[in-house]
């Protein structure tokens, strides 16, 4: 019975170990294959956010691969699951640094996790571009690999609180979601609105996703002119629909984070009229956005997540490293190195707008947007207005 | 191929074969999963071969401090598994002790986890500038290994602090607690960035100090260049070897103690236990302490070992996580939590992450299956994003089939056996 | 301090907690009544509840979508969402004690546990890829209905709106009706047989095993509702949303002592108001030292303070400890 079962459980093995690929070899006809990896949560709360990096990269891998095939090499994306967890993501980091023909990781969505998994990519100085990471630290680390399309919530933080300083604001209530990304975003709004003159008059972190009458009965009773919610669409949706619901009359403002249509479709005329800042142009603005929200949809049958279009810029100005890399080695695959310093070299105009690296690898000026929302229909979330543009630098790195 | 373990000179053979032929395997195909875990096995099946304790003790040391840090030079991606493994382990004993042998359903362990990761990572960076003045942090590197001592005083601590006001309660009651306990440290971790910023909120510390390369000199004195990059995974390898090689002890050790004995009473009768003279309160709150004090050793060696902690990394999902390594291990049985840990990580780290590598791989190379496509696969069924649910499936079926555990306690077993070694 | 302030919105405060705790007890109805007959944390249920809330959204966004929604009054549509997702639930429940709790039946009881861990798992990616391919989405949003978003304004600073006050009715409705189930009916006091001891039960020629099913038929129900009233009153739901509820209903049916149905709704509301208070006087009364982040420690120790005092939760344990 008990050798039976040895037994059955040898020849699965077996069948197991003939089905799966010794993989690795390269197909005789071609240069070598080239490969761009992808690390963001699959599964999990951040499913969908994470599936938006994938399938932005998958897209630009698919439409701009062809200067590299010329070149006779074979491009391919693979995706890892880092499940938003930093353990996940560094032995997936070690992953693909141990498979040499990864040159690019395109990723991560979480700060959290993109710190520790970078260091292990800056140990064969694997080129990273993150599209969505905008924790400060992630560059201030000055590492040659480490770059991001993305602007930082040091300066994302400001622009609202200016444009909220324009409108004549003179006290806002602050809420954050306790990330690294919502509570940075709301530290750096509170200390230039108050720099500025806006008396805050709450400074709140919530984990909380459902129920926010709790926190919303003093906000009523308290009157801001101003709410300001640091964090991600999913969670300031239904904050900014009760809050509405309750009665609260304030404007309404926040990060990058709210740039999806689905901010209308879960909070509908609550957030119309709603203000938010973003690094990412309206696709009036940038008219190739249009058309990779129109290829996205059609390819993947949704609309482009939030950091869906960073994630294509991402892996476009990879993919122009990565040749530019390539040629200068003589049409041989480049090393790990010269990806990444190629990487710094690169100018792209992309669907967010021209990025160009700084020294340790911000967007050297990146655009900021402040937009209004147009409407309550998802489907028109395309017409919000740019009401603000402005053009700021990352700060210079502050030597220690 | 039982039988043929279960007598010397073949178990011998058979063992040494395998672990030789794998290991090359590895060397020969480094990015294959199958190869590694073929080499995993290996180890496994050296573990259940029949031989002479002093031919199988150096020859699992031989595997473990030569073979492995070999292959891992291979390929780099399977020294890290392997020093997840180890963090894994160590935790997986650690939680043993306390619902293994001592039967109190703790919901939250991470929590002792965390508290052993954030006393290295707040004094081991800069971020004890904070709030205390002198501007001494980062603490010089090897305040590491004082620190690792601290750690587990810390979380034994923070156990006994939890331990003393919940003894009263037991079962679930218990387990609700101590799941409360976990989100509260969390919760902490995440908050206090303010009034005084401890943990940095949510933005987590970062750079953590890495323990010394004390050996520097004695490398350069051969004649090798120490390059950090190789260097790091492998001491780190070595350090978890290390920490999990005396946690074995003390729970080999403890398990036959007089306190052993207690926990095991308590677990199976508490009333009967204490009309035997154990003292429950005492013998709780140690069992608390103990387990915690490995979690404190290994969250320092976490923080030093990612550089960068923030409270993502100590979430509830990570109790459950340590939680069903033990039982899916075997309750109270040590290689069962060890083979536990292992089982758990090598699946969520390797086989679903390998499988999904290589189903992609297919459809990039545009394989059909009875004409089908791969490529038209819809990106909803990736099979990248179902990991968890083949995890929780795996979990059913085992609970179904064998609910004992993969390895489960042999002291029934060996009571029976032989009387002789039982001797109290 | 603006002692006004925190006077003032004392009342809303209240309110607030009381619906929050009624939404925790229903959903630990469910824990507590597979507890009482089992003595099994069903950890599953969370995902229960979340496939209750799913079959809500997916009926009322077919009737949104055939145009119904605005011709039938939404008191009759919500009966209709409530009944459907309670039966999906509870056959949903049912079906996973018989794969995977039932053969572990008599088995030690944590293993049942990891079981249920593992159906949880199991249950929250199975419902995201049938969203995913269904409506490729992954939040889905509860369709407004009007006259259910009204809100009374019973002073100037204190409104209630409709969905809340059909969540309080409901939770007090399937309470009573729960309770008058187990304590009067010959179905309740079978249940009750089995819970105390099932092989006498099964002496007495109670089906055990169809008792067990009942009870996970009218837990996971219970679950189902909850779910429909938490997505008419949160909207937003998505396959990963049960979690954190479930959880704290989980705490609260300890709190009031498990396997007790009174106990568990007291456990809600106990909780409920907690975290109510908590999450809005923390920030004034401190000052903004301390904010409304800290209502789960807050409410997390004085359960555990409450356990000091009274180790068999509030109300106590009615299960019989058994040798």
């Amino acid at each position: 019975m008990r050798n039976a079962r040895l037994r059955i459980a040898l020849v699965a093995l077996a069948a197991f170990a003939l089905v799966l690929p010794w993989s690795g070899e390269t197909p005789a006809q071609s240069k070598g294959t080239i490969k761009i990896a992808t690390q963001s949560p699959l599964s999990g709360g951040q499913a969908a956010l994470g599936e938006g990096i994938k399938l932005g990269t998958q897209l630009a891998i698919d439409k701009l691969k062809g200067p590299l095939e010329k070149m006779g090499f074979k491009v391919e994306l693979v995706p890892f699951d880092d499940q938003a967890k930093p353990d996940v993501g560094v032995a997936n980091a070690a992953n693909i640094i141990a498979d040499k023909d990864i040159l690019l990781v395109v990723g991560h969505l979480n700060s959290g996790v993109a710190i520790p998994s970078s260091e292990k990519y800056k140990e064969s100085q694997l080129a990273m571009i993150s599209p969505a990471n905008t924790n400060p630290t992630v560059t201030d680390r000055n590492y040659l690999n480490v770059s991001r399309v993305c602007g930082r919530d040091d300066v994302q933080g400001s622009v609202g609180a200016e444009f909220a300083k324009s409108k004549g604001i003179k006290s806002a209530y602050v809420i954050h979601d306790k990330t690294t990304y919502g509570q940075g975003v709301a530290e750096f709004f509170k200390a230039d609105a108050e720099k500025k003159g806006i008396k805050v008059i709450g400074f709140e972190g919530t984990e909380e996703k459902s129920n926010f009458d709790p926190i919303l009965t003093p906000i009523k009773a308290k009157n801001p002119d101003l709410i300001y919610f640091g964090g991600i669409y999913d969670q300031a949706a239904p904050f900014f629909k009760q809050a509405r619901e309750k009665g609260i009359k304030a404007t309404f403002m926040g990060p990058d984070g709210m740039d999806s249509s689905d901010l209308t479709k879960i909070a509908g005329t609550a957030v119309k009229g709603m203000f938010y800042t973003s690094v990412a142009g309206p696709v009036t603005v940038y008219k190739d956005a249009a058309a990779f929200a129109k290829e996205y949809k059609e390819k993947f049958k949704k609309d482009p997540e939030p950091f869906a279009a960073q994630a294509y810029d991402s892996a476009a100005i990879g993919l122009k490293a990565i040749e530019a890399a390539a040629k200068a080695a003589g049409g041989k695959v480049p090393s790990r190195e010269q990806v990444s310093v190629a990487v710094r070299k690169t100018k792209h105009t992309g669907l967010t707008g021209a990025v160009e690296f700084d020294e340790k690898g911000d967007p050297k000026k990146a655009l900021y947007f402040v937009l209004q929302v147009a409407s309550e229909d998802p489907a028109k979330w395309g017409e919000n207005k740019p009401i603000k543009t402005l053009t700021i630098a990352a700060p210079p790195l502050k030597k220690s | 191929m039982k039988r043929l373990l279960s007598q010397p000179v073949p178990a011998f053979i058979i063992s040494v074969g395998l672990l030789g032929v794998t290991a090359y395997a590895v060397s020969h195909f480094p990015r294959s999963i199958v190869a590694f875990m073929l080499f995993q096995a290996s180890i496994l099946v050296l573990y259940f071969a029949r031989m002479s304790a002093w031919v199988k003790g150096p020859l699992a040391a031989l595997t473990l401090i030569v073979l492995m840090p070999v292959v891992g030079s291979i390929n780099g991606y399977y020294l890290e598994i392997a020093i997840q493994v180890g963090i894994f382990v160590a935790l997986a004993l650690g939680l043993n002790i306390v619902v293994g042998l001592a039967g109190l359903l703790d919901l939250g362990y991470v929590a002792f986890f965390a508290v052993g990761a954030y006393t290295w990572a707040v004094f081991g960076s800069p971020q004890a500038n904070q709030f205390l003045a002198g501007g001494l942090f980062p603490l010089p590197q090897w305040w590491f290994f004082p620190f690792l001592l601290l750690g587990v005083g810390m979380a034994a601590g923070a156990g006994i602090l939890l331990g003393l006001p919940v003894l009263r309660l037991h079962g679930d009651y218990l387990a609700i607690v101590t799941l409360g306990f976990g989100e509260v440290i969390r919760v902490l971790a995440n908050n206090l960035d303010k009034p005084i910023n401890f943990t940095n909120g949510p933005k987590g510390i970062t750079p953590i100090s890495r323990p010394p390369i004390f050996f520097d000199p004695a490398l350069r004195a051969v004649g090798i260049e120490p390059d950090p990059n190789v260097i790091y995974p492998l001491y780190l390898y070595f350090l978890v070897l290390a920490i999990v090689g005396v946690t074995i002890l003390v729970n080999r050790r403890m398990e036959d103690s007089h306190l052993g004995r207690a926990w095991e009473a308590i677990r199976e009768d508490q009333t009967a236990a204490q009309a035997m003279g154990v003292p429950l309160v005492r013998s709780k709150l140690l069992a608390f302490a103990c387990g915690a004090s490995f979690a404190g050793a290994v969250g320092v060696l976490f923080s030093a070992k990612q550089v960068f902690i923030n409270p993502e990394s100590f979430t509830f999902m990570e109790s459950i996580g340590v939680l069903a390594m033990v039982i899916l291990g075997g309750m109270g049985s040590i290689p069962g939590a060890v083979l536990g840990a292992t089982v758990v990580t090598v699946l969520n780290l390797q086989v679903l992450k390998g499988l999904s590598l290589w189903l992609n791989e297919l459809r990039n190379a545009g394989t059909t299956i009875f004409g089908w496509s791969l490529a038209d696969l819809p990106t909803q069924l990736e099979p990248a994003k179902y990991e968890r649910m083949v995890f929780g499936l795996i979990l059913v079926l085992m609970m179904i089939f064998r609910p004992q555990g993969i390895l489960p306690a042999r002291r029934r077993h060996r009571e029976l056996a032989d009387g002789s070694g039982e001797q109290p | 301090m603006d002692f006004e302030l925190l006077i003032g919105i004392f009342p809303q405060v209240l309110l607030d907690g009381l619906i929050l705790g009624f939404m925790y007890a229903l959903i630990a109805l469910g824990y507590t009544m597979v507890y009482g007959v089992l003595e099994f944390i069903n950890f599953a249920h969370s995902e229960i509840f979340v496939v209750g809330a799913f079959v809500g959204v997916e009926i009322l966004l077919t009737f949104k979508a055939l145009g119904w929604l605005d011709l039938v009054s939404p008191f009759l549509v919500l009966l209709l969402v409530l009944l459907v997702g309670m039966l999906a639930s509870g056959l949903l429940a049912v079906s996973v004690e018989r794969i995977a709790y039932r053969p572990l039946r008599g088995a030690p009881r944590l293993i049942p546990l990891i079981s249920a861990i593992g159906v949880s798992f199991f249950l929250q990616d199975a419902v995201r890829l049938f969203e995913s391919i269904w409506r490729n989405a992954f939040n889905l949003v509860y369709p407004t209905m009007e006259t259910l978003n009204f809100r009374f304004n019973l002073t100037e600073t204190i409104d209630v709106s409709v969905k809340s006050l059909v969540v309080i009715v409901a939770s007090l409705l399937m309470l009573w009706g729960l309770h008058a189930l187990v304590n009067r009916t010959k179905i309740g006091t079978a249940i009750r047989a089995v819970a105390e001891d099932q092989a006498t039960a099964s002496l007495m020629g109670i089906n055990v095993n169809r008792m067990i099913s009942l009870t996970f038929l009218i837990g996971g129900a219970m679950g189902g509702a909850a779910g429909v009233l938490f997505g008419v009153q949160y909207s937003l739901i998505n396959p990963y949303t049960g979690f954190i509820p479930g959880l704290k209903a989980f705490t609260a049916a300890v709190l009031g002592g498990i396997g007790n149905i009174p106990g568990a709704m007291l456990g809600g509301l106990v909780l409920g108001l907690l975290e109510a208070f908590a999450a809005s006087y923390l920030s004034l009364l401190t000052g903004g030292a301390f904010g409304a982040e800290y209502k789960d420690i807050f409410a997390f120790s004085i359960l555990i303070l409450i356990l000091i005092f009274r180790p068999k939760g509030l109300l106590g344990e009615v299960v019989r400890e058994r040798a």
